[in-house]
């Protein structure tokens, strides 16, 4: 499968899967991912959360949890020249960036406006910054990044930003074993 | 009919009668009376040791049988993490991506990238969290013989099952009554004697007697769940006007320091078959019964504890300063109350050994009938105490800091990890101010320290 996670790490995650589902239907909503204190405290934590339930759905089962996790595995380079036939893996650096990008596209248009970014600017900053100067903050951004003058960003615009960042360590977890 | 049954009935009646009284005979001989004097035969460390080369032997074979059928023996190793967390802080973080990046000298330079941070630290938490598996109990490395602990060892061989059914025999057969017969025994003492002492007037014969009957009927008690406890330290035992904490795993953590120590006793009154006990306990000694309005008034609380402390001539008390049960590998947020209130605080440190019996209640899965019946169809419980030397409150400190310290040592003495968690998230939402700091922080970050504090 195009998930690469070896026998022991899925039987862990499985293990994890369990014990985040109170409910024991084999499946996680919304409230099991909140129960978890530190995600509860994230301030992007309900966009992640979100990142788990598919288009209008309120449970994922294990394939949909470990589908979103697969995202996160480090890029190693042998399964850089392995999987040029079957598909780009989960975890390819397009992949991160595509998951990075949903993060900011509330209503998954594969544009992220003006709104959508002082939305999530706000989850981040709190009470902390006032509306002028987020607003400020939002239109330098998209300023910076858009190139075909819409006064959105796209999926494209937004990985010709990112070209210079890390994006294979900054988003990868290190799995043990 | 009739002549032909009474003869046998009265074979039958005999012989019943006989195992009976060898019965009665045995259990007072080797565990009873050693109960009320506090000694000890022996035999019960006797039966832990061949009980360890019994599972050593279960788990070889299975390791054996796994390898020949070439499966995959599961092994949870929980101290071990599923991932490798990063241990760099947001600011870090940020300002390595601003470094890498083109325009360093703007003051609110804010990057799309910063979302990465948040991203992966929620993702790391999805995966693997400090406080989420405090509540469920541990995992084992190697199989005990009990079905509750058998998360993934499938039947390998015959000759381990035959030997876990003989385990089953054994403990629900032999095992459960006997202790059940104990406990019995144990609990209805110490509601009959301590009655019977609240009638004798206040002075030293009563304290004496009732210290007596209390240390008899607990170690009765810790018999009759096959309890094997290593005390150390000794020397640092709680004295009178003091107050004890520990890290709090289970409610049979009471028992198990009460035989050793008398102690003034901090609760809630219930009904029934508690309530009846604690009514009785409070004849022949003072302990500190709260009614179930009276717990929320933090005042009234702290000031009889505080009244009961300054009187020397009165128990030290027993405080689990965590309010709840935790699985024992971690010692979770006390809470400042009993740090408050300005006398000696004798820290104690209790760990179970999981091996034989887990001791964890955990009271979202089961109540506390069902726990005791497990508890007491466990193999046994095993556990060390440890008292740590005596600690005050030192000059400039206040509650929360002296309680951390506290917590520190006994998660230091125990081996368990010293989490900052609130023991309330077993049930209960986090607050939200803890989102509140991370977000501020952020806006520092993005903003200069200037702009943010004048909002705030």
């Amino acid at each position: 499968k195009k998930l690469n996670i070896s026998h022991s790490q899925i039987t862990r995650l499985y293990s994890r899967f369990h014990s985040l589902d109170k409910g024991e239907n084999g499946a996680l909503s919304r409230e099991d991912f909140q129960r978890i204190p530190e995600l509860a405290i994230n301030p992007l934590g309900d966009r992640i959360i979100n990142a788990f339930f598919p288009e209008g759905e309120d449970q994922v089962n294990f394939r949909g949890f470990m589908r979103t996790l697969a995202h996160f595995r480090p890029v190693e380079d042998n399964e850089k020249n392995k999987d040029l036939t079957s598909g780009e893996p989960l975890n390819s650096r397009t992949n991160k960036l595509h998951f990075a990008f949903q993060l900011y596209d509330l209503d998954r248009d594969d544009k992220i406006s003006r709104d959508e970014l002082l939305q999530v600017l706000r989850m981040m900053v709190g009470v902390n910054i006032s509306d002028e100067q987020l607003g400020s903050i939002a239109d330098r951004t998209i300023q910076e990044a858009d190139t075909n003058g819409d006064m959105c960003i796209s999926f494209s615009e937004f990985t010709k930003v990112l070209e210079k960042v890390d994006v294979e360590q900054k988003m990868s977890i290190r799995f043990l074993h | 009919m009739g002549p032909f049954m009474s003869p046998f009935n009265n074979l039958l009646c005999m012989l019943l009668g006989i195992s009976f009284t060898v019965w009665f005979t045995l259990l007072l001989v080797f565990i009873i009376v050693p109960a009320i004097f506090g000694v000890s035969f022996g035999i019960r460390r006797l039966y832990m040791k061949t009980l360890l080369k019994v599972f050593e032997w279960a788990t070889m074979r299975m390791e054996r049988g796994a390898k020949e059928k070439n499966h995959l023996l599961y092994k949870p190793c929980s101290l071990n993490s599923i991932i490798a967390k990063e241990s760099t802080s947001l600011e870090e973080e940020l300002k390595d991506i601003r470094r890498n990046c083109s325009s360093p000298e703007l003051d609110d330079s804010f990057d799309m990238s910063d979302a990465f941070y948040f991203c992966r630290r929620g993702i790391e938490s999805i995966v693997d969290d400090e406080v989420t598996k405090c509540f469920t109990a541990e995992e084992l490395e190697s199989w005990n013989l009990l079905t509750r602990s058998n998360y993934n060892f499938n039947h390998i061989s015959s000759r381990l099952t035959v030997l876990w059914g003989l385990g089953v025999v054994i403990r629900y057969g032999f095992l459960l009554p006997l202790r059940l017969t104990l406990a019995i025994t144990g609990v209805g003492l110490l509601v009959v004697l301590t009655a019977m002492i609240g009638f004798l007037p206040n002075g030293r014969m009563k304290n004496f007697l009732s210290e007596k009957v209390h240390l008899m009927c607990y170690r009765i008690c810790v018999r009759a769940l096959t309890a094997i406890i290593t005390y150390h330290h000794s020397e640092n035992k709680p004295k009178n006007g003091g107050i004890c904490v520990a890290n709090h795993t289970s409610p049979i953590d009471v028992i198990i320091l009460a035989s050793d120590g008398c102690y003034a006793m901090v609760g809630q009154i219930h009904g029934g078959l508690m309530g009846l006990i604690q009514r009785s306990m409070v004849k022949a000694c003072p302990h500190i019964w709260f009614e179930r309005s009276e717990v929320k008034d933090r005042h009234l609380v702290a000031k009889r504890l505080s009244d009961h402390v300054k009187d020397k001539s009165k128990l030290p008390i027993l405080i689990f300063p965590e309010g709840t049960c935790i699985n024992n590998t971690s010692v979770m947020m006390f809470k400042k109350g009993s740090f408050e209130i300005g006398s000696t605080v004798y820290p104690v440190a209790i760990k179970y050994d999981p091996r034989f019996g887990e001791a964890f209640w955990n009271s979202s899965q089961f109540g506390m009938m069902n726990y005791l019946l497990r508890m007491m169809s466990s193999w046994a419980i095993v556990c060390s105490v440890w008292y740590l030397p005596p600690m005050i409150r030192q000059e400039g400190e206040d509650a929360m800091q002296f309680a951390n310290r506290v917590k520190a040592a006994i998660a230091r003495q125990g081996g368990l990890v010293d989490l900052l968690w609130d023991g309330g998230l077993k049930r209960g939402k986090v607050k939200d101010t803890f989102k509140e700091e991370q977000q501020k922080l952020y806006s520092k970050i993005l903003v200069g320290t200037q702009e943010v504090r004048s909002r705030s």
